[in-house]
Order: C-alpha cells, then structure tokens, then sequence
C-alpha cells in the first residue's frame, strides 16, 4: 500500500515537473519562466523528500534543504534581474 | 495505521503540486501563475514533507522536516512578492480581464506623490529609467 502510494507520488510529481518545465518553454515573458524555475526547484525538493521517505535515507533531507535554499537565492537573483530591466 | 496516514499525506501533496503545476501552466498572465504555483506549492510540499516526518519518525528526520517546512513557509511568499514586484515594473502584461490595478490608480491620483517616482509601471517603455 505505502509502496505503491510511494510509487504513485513519485510519477505525479514527475509529471507536475514536465508540466513547469512546458511552462519554462513556452514563457512567453521572463517573469512566466522565473514563476517556472520557481515551481521546479519546490518541486524538486519535494521529490527529494519523497525518495527520502521511500529509501529511509536521511541524507536526502539536507539535499533537499540546500534545494529550496538555492531556488529562493536564484529566484530572488532573478527577479532583481529583470526588476532593472535587463530582461524585457 | 502509520502508514495510511503517510500514504494519505503523500497523495494530497502530490496531488497540490500536480495543481501547482497545472496552475501554472493553464492561468493567463504572470501574475495569476505566480499565486497559483506559490500557493500550492506551499502546502504540496508541506504535506509532503509531513508524510515524510511521520514515516522516518525519528528525532533527527521530523526536525529537519519541521526546518525544511518552516523554511518553505518564510522563503516562498518573499519568493512570489518579489516576482510580482519585477513582473509589475517590467511590464509584464496583465490579463484583459483584470479588474483592480491598485498601484496604477495610486500613480495616477494627483496629489499623491506618486506620480513621477521611480516606482511606477511605465506606460512606454522608459528606457532611461533603468540605471542601477
């Protein structure tokens, strides 16, 4: 039961990812592809996280942590970024 | 019994981000994106990591879980506030269908000493303006 559930968690996020990542694709302005990479890293984290749960390896929680902390850092950078307007 | 509830935490987490990212794809302009992604990615991944917590359950899993969520929780509304701020100031088109553009009518009310500042959405583009 939680071994599959584990399973299914794992694809539902990967295809949350492939759906951002047509997002960071398609843009069509640099803030939609700033809210995409964003959503990528979060969700990467949570990926992390599950396989943390799923291999009861709890090195994969610090990952995860360094994860979100770069996401916020790069999303931040970003939108300093394009706040200039270096990016229109 | 344990497992039930992490198998139940997963799913919904799971299913908030799939949101998320449905959100993000299918909602019209940057700014709507912004708040569908931030909002449910938030708590997808919160109940994520608390089906993570539950199920390692020792000290040192539930208190970086615990460090991860509350981390989320500070970063991401800072996160998607910044996003919508350099979104605004670039320009970034709104959807034809938005009704209240709050920062505009402050901008253009006279007297209110916001007219001509730094900070205000230009209707050309001001390319002058963008110097350090």
């Amino acid at each position: 039961m939680l071994e599959l559930m584990t399973q299914v968690t794992l694809v539902i996020l990967a295809l949350a990812l492939v759906l951002a990542f047509a997002r960071l694709v398609l843009g069509p302005t640099l803030p939609d592809r700033i809210v995409a990479m964003d959503l990528i890293g979060v969700l990467t984290a949570g990926l992390i996280v599950v396989s943390a749960a799923a291999t009861a390896e709890r090195a994969f929680l610090d990952a995860a942590m360094v994860i979100a902390l770069l996401a916020f850092v790069g999303t931040v950078a970003y939108a300093r970024f394009v706040e200039r307007g270096y990016g229109a | 019994m344990i497992d039930a509830m992490t198998s139940a935490l997963l799913l919904v987490g799971a299913l908030f981000a799939l949101l998320a990212a449905i959100g993000l794809l299918r909602m019209p302009d940057a700014f709507t994106r912004m708040q569908a992604s931030t909002k449910a990615s938030t708590l997808g991944v919160g109940c994520l990591l608390a089906a993570t917590a539950l199920q390692l359950g020792d000290v040192a899993s539930i208190t970086r879980a615990v460090a991860i969520g509350a981390f989320l929780m500070l970063t991401l509304p800072v996160a998607s506030h910044v996003i919508a701020r350099a979104a605004y100031l670039s320009d970034a088109p709104l959807w034809e269908g938005t009704v209240v553009d709050q920062w505009r009518e402050d901008a253009e009310r006279p007297g209110s000493g916001h007219e001509s500042t730094e900070h205000s959405r230009s209707a050309p583009r001001r390319p002058e303006a963008h110097g350090g």
